[in-house]
């Protein structure tokens, strides 16, 4: 690691503050993506701005039809939840499939979705339930904030302060997962929202995607079988050491219809 | 800069340069060895210390972060000189180790994974959902899972 400064303020304002007074800040949430690519000297910034100290970004909320996450909530903590696990289960079941205990204990949402990462968990969640990213000045809709591989919506010093989920009338979230990571190689989350049925695609490709095809088939007929029968162009799917654009494709379809089963 | 926390019970202090890491407080300014580094990638646990009560991966995070917590290592589970804490005893008794280098992380995740399933059953099927973060070279596992199950037990008296 490069030698940096470090702050741990104690609001909002006064992170804006830190990071508006240094030349080359970043934010640590939970530290589990950056620490790594501090440790191989990916980035080199004078200032780390802490945001473990902010209330603002503290806290889960259950009121009507929401439920309302504070960017600093750690994966363990949504995990364990009784709250999000009455109102949206699979959220609660996404967020305890991440990673290990370890990486749970402080990796957090926002940290998360700001790194924006293809084969993160949490964009197939924002993106199948239609949720409302919220940052000191505006909010994001689900489908405006992931823009592209590692990019999103939020300006530089932008942060996440949290995330408020429609509670859908039924959801269910399947991932085929790296056995030595835990990233999703395909992770599906298939719900059904007051808009409808959703079904959105991680870890397949650049970003995350939703598949109207499957949406309209399951609208029809919410069956395994309807999903099963469409195929998703290979041509924007990842390729990696992992797996191949073809099989990505493939596992689309089995991880939406095992999602079917999972909520039928 | 200044760094203040608690270590295994006792109030710490250290003067460090901000990119030191929680794992390097412990071992290089404070002696605590015990904590190892495997990977110093995130990957194999052997780092693993308890921050307020939970397992964390001490190689990923920095110390500063951890000021004004209370920060357990596996010098701080039992008495030196004294008896092994039944998990530790539950390890020996049951092969849970070879070469020994992953243990102090694998003993410190048994007892956060323990107490995370207190009043539940704690299966085989569990027990290694629960170490996915914990990788061993050398034992293949199954004692390690068998000596986790047998010092659940032991705690529970
Ligand atoms: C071994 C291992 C396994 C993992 N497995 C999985 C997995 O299976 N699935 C998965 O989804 N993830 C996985 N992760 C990643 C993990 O979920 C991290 O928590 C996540 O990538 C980043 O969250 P963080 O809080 O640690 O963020 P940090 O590492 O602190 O920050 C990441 C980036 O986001 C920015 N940032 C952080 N918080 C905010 C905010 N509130 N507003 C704006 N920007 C912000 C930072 O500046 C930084 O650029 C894994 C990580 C490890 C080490
Ligand atoms: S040394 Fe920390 S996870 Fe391997
Ligand atoms: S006993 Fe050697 S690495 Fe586990």
């Amino acid at each position: 690691m490069y030698a940096f400064d470090y702050t741990r303020p104690k609001d909002l304002a006064a992170a804006a503050q830190s990071f508006a007074g240094s030349d080359e800040p970043v934010y640590m949430a939970g530290g589990q993506t950056l620490i790594p690519t501090l440790k191989q000297r990916l980035r080199r910034p004078s200032l780390v701005v802490d945001l473990g100290a902010l209330p603002e970004l503290k806290g889960i909320a259950v009121a009507g039809n929401l439920v309302t996450i504070g960017a600093m909530a750690t994966h363990a903590e949504v995990a364990a939840s009784a709250d999000v696990r009455r109102a949206i289960p699979a959220l609660a079941d996404l967020a305890q499939h991440i990673g290990d205990p370890q990486v749970r204990n402080r990796g957090t949402l926002g940290g998360s979705i700001a790194n924006a990462d293809p084969a993160a968990d949490y964009p197939a969640a924002i993106v199948a339930l239609g949720a409302t990213v919220y940052t000191p000045t505006r909010s994001i809709a689900d489908a405006d904030f992931f823009t592209g591989m590692f990019e999103t919506a939020l300006e530089p010093g932008e942060l996440v302060v949290k995330v408020a989920f429609p509670v859908p009338k039924r959801a269910a979230y399947m991932k085929f997962r790296n056995p030595a990571s835990r990233y999703a190689i395909v992770g599906v989350m298939v719900a059904e929202t007051a808009s409808g049925i959703r079904v959105a695609v991680t870890g397949a490709g650049p970003s995350v995607f939703r598949v109207p095809e499957m949406e309209a088939a399951l609208a029809k007929s919410f069956t395994a079988d309807a999903v099963k029968a469409i195929a998703v162009p290979v041509d924007d799917l990842n390729a990696d050491l992992h797996a191949t654009a073809e099989y990505r494709a493939h596992l689309i379809g089995v991880m939406a219809a095992r999602a079917v089963v999972a909520i039928a | 800069m200044q760094v203040t926390l608690k270590i295994n019970g006792n109030e710490r202090s250290a003067e460090i340069e901000p990119r030191t890491l929680l794992v390097e407080l412990l071992r290089d300014t404070f002696g605590l060895t015990g904590t190892h580094v495997g990977c110093d990638t995130s990957q194999c646990g052997a780092c693993s210390v308890h921050l307020d009560g939970k397992v964390i991966k001490a190689c990923t995070m920095l110390a500063a972060q951890a000021e004004g917590c209370s920060v357990t290592t596996i010098e701080g589970i039992a008495p030196a000189n004294g008896p092994l804490h039944p998990m530790q005893a539950a390890f020996r008794e049951h092969h849970g180790l070879q070469c020994g280098f992953c243990t102090p992380g694998m003993v410190m995740s048994a007892l956060a994974l323990v107490e995370r399933h207190k009043g539940k059953p704690l299966d085989e099927a569990t027990i290694r959902h629960e170490l996915e973060g914990n990788l061993c070279r050398c034992t293949g596992y199954h004692g390690i899972v068998a000596a986790i199950a047998a010092g659940a037990r032991a705690m529970e008296g």
